[in-house]
């Protein structure tokens, strides 16, 4: 059975702590630049800080925006975090209006300006909807954010939870096995972890939502 | 809703916490990973490091500790002290820190927090400002190298500065304050809370409940930083969160 799990490193930020957080798990992640593994493995994570252009330009220039769409589009277990979330969409307007992957048709927009940005600290995931992403996590639980733009899918379906800054943004994502998280679950203490967990289990365990 | 951030300091040196504290229960009380577990277990939003090692034999040994930290770290980390370029903060970076904090090579070389956020992101460039009150009461200037030295800058201005230079956080501390722990200066924290839109953590001074409170709400702070109130044992962070949530400050249970 395909047991790999990869979190793709692409220079964007702190990947360290991702490998821990799925370690603590007792999982040992793989770390890669291949697009042939990020299409083959069974579980891929796309972590992720930093600008949003910058973060496009070196998934296209590394192969990798071609075989994170082919997951995309056949469905394959992927949760994006933070920027990860952020580039799964159509279009970011961080450094004007730049092209995502698409696999999560929609727009990245700025957060508006009458609250301090970045948002940072931890603030609460409403959920709208059950899913397995947020088995044995109570509603309204505490999450850590750190990030000035927020996604917008076309598609409302797709957004399974929200939290309140300024206005209601979209800060949990799922759109058949592509989840994606606005916050750092990796830096969100025990519930973070848990999360990883239902994350893990859903790819690993086969089953889809 | 965002909550306010409690923020514990260690004070590291060649790996080694040096401040003093009264932890009885623990095997050894100057083991930063073992403190930085105790923390993260205690329910603290975030950890700050102050590396005040001075030798770059010494610094490698904070690297390390960083890494060995962030293996059980699920929340963020802070580490500071003595950075002074964009390959220091790599090394931290790498080594698990989720932010770096920039004092003195930022006064000196503003262009560091404009390179190190193109680099690397403003989410983990936090600018620390010392500042102390003019004699002439006449607002307040900012000190360099662990406060001993004066500059010619404003602290207002500074942190306005820093903020349009890509800084992703301040990290304010008032020399009036710090140690004496009879409050933050709340007037500085007010007004470079209300002059920058990044998150402002205020610093120093913090002696009772009262005094983080008033930081918080009147100071109009995001964060609170204290280390003396946690180490000698006075308040547990559980102790200062309920304090705070009763007194209706919005806080992480």
């Amino acid at each position: 059975m395909n047991t790999k799990i990869v979190i793709v490193d692409y220079g964007a930020g702190n990947l360290r702590s991702v490998v821990n957080a799925v370690r603590s798990l007792g999982h040992e992640p793989h770390l890669t630049a291949d697009p042939a593994e990020i299409t083959s493995a069974a579980a891929v994570i796309l972590p992720g800080v930093g600008e949003g252009s910058a973060a496009m330009t070196e998934l296209t220039r590394l192969g990798l925006a071609e075989a994170l769409q082919e997951r995309g589009k056949r469905n394959l277990p992927l949760l994006g975090v933070c920027l990860g979330l952020q580039v799964l969409m159509g279009t970011t307007e961080e450094g004007g209006d730049v092209p995502c992957l698409n696999i999560v048709p929609g727009l990245v927009r700025k957060l508006p300006e009458n609250h301090k940005i970045p948002h940072m600290g931890w603030n609460q995931v409403k959920q709208l909807r059950s899913h397995t992403i947020f088995e044995g996590i109570p509603d309204n639980a505490y999450f850590y954010f750190v990030h000035s733009y927020y996604a917008d899918p076309q598609d409302k379906t797709a957004v399974i939870g929200a939290t309140d800054y300024g206005e209601q943004f979209c800060s949990v994502l799922a759109q058949g096995s592509v989840i994606a998280t606005q916050f750092h679950p990796e830096k969100s203490g025990e519930t973070g972890l848990r999360l990883y967990g239902n994350f893990l289990r859903l790819a690993l365990g086969g089953r889809t939502c | 809703m965002l909550t306010r951030r409690i923020i514990p300091c260690l004070d590291v040196k060649d790996g080694r916490v040096v401040k003093g504290t009264s932890f009885l229960n623990l095997r050894d009380a100057g083991d930063p990973v073992e403190l930085a577990d105790f923390y993260y277990k205690g329910g603290a939003d975030e950890l700050v490091f102050l590396d005040i090692t001075a030798t770059p034999e010494g610094r490698d040994t904070t690297a390390e500790m960083v890494e060995r930290i962030s293996e059980k770290l699920f929340m963020p980390l802070t580490v500071g002290g003595g950075l002074r370029s964009i390959e220091d903060i790599q090394k931290l970076l790498r080594a698990g820190a989720d932010k770096v904090s920039l004092n003195t090579a930022a006064v000196k070389n503003p262009q560091l927090i404009s390179e190190g956020a193109a680099r690397f992101g403003s989410q983990c460039i936090v600018v620390a400002i010392d500042a102390r009150r003019r004699e002439n009461e006449a607002g307040w200037s900012v000190y360099v190298k662990s406060g001993q030295t004066l500059t010619e800058l404003d602290a207002i201005e500074w942190a306005k500065k820093a903020a349009e230079l890509g800084a992703g956080e301040i990290l304010l501390t008032s020399m009036d304050a710090d140690g004496h722990c009879c409050g933050y200066d709340i007037e500085l924290t007010r007004r470079i809370s209300k002059e920058v839109n990044i998150p402002v953590i205020a610093s120093g001074g913090a002696g009772s409940l009262e005094d983080l409170y008033a930081a918080l709400d009147e100071g109009g702070a995001d964060a609170v930083l204290a280390a003396s109130i946690f180490h000698y044992g006075k308040h547990s962070v559980a102790e200062v969160k309920d304090y705070l949530k009763q007194r209706g400050i919005p806080i992480r249970p």
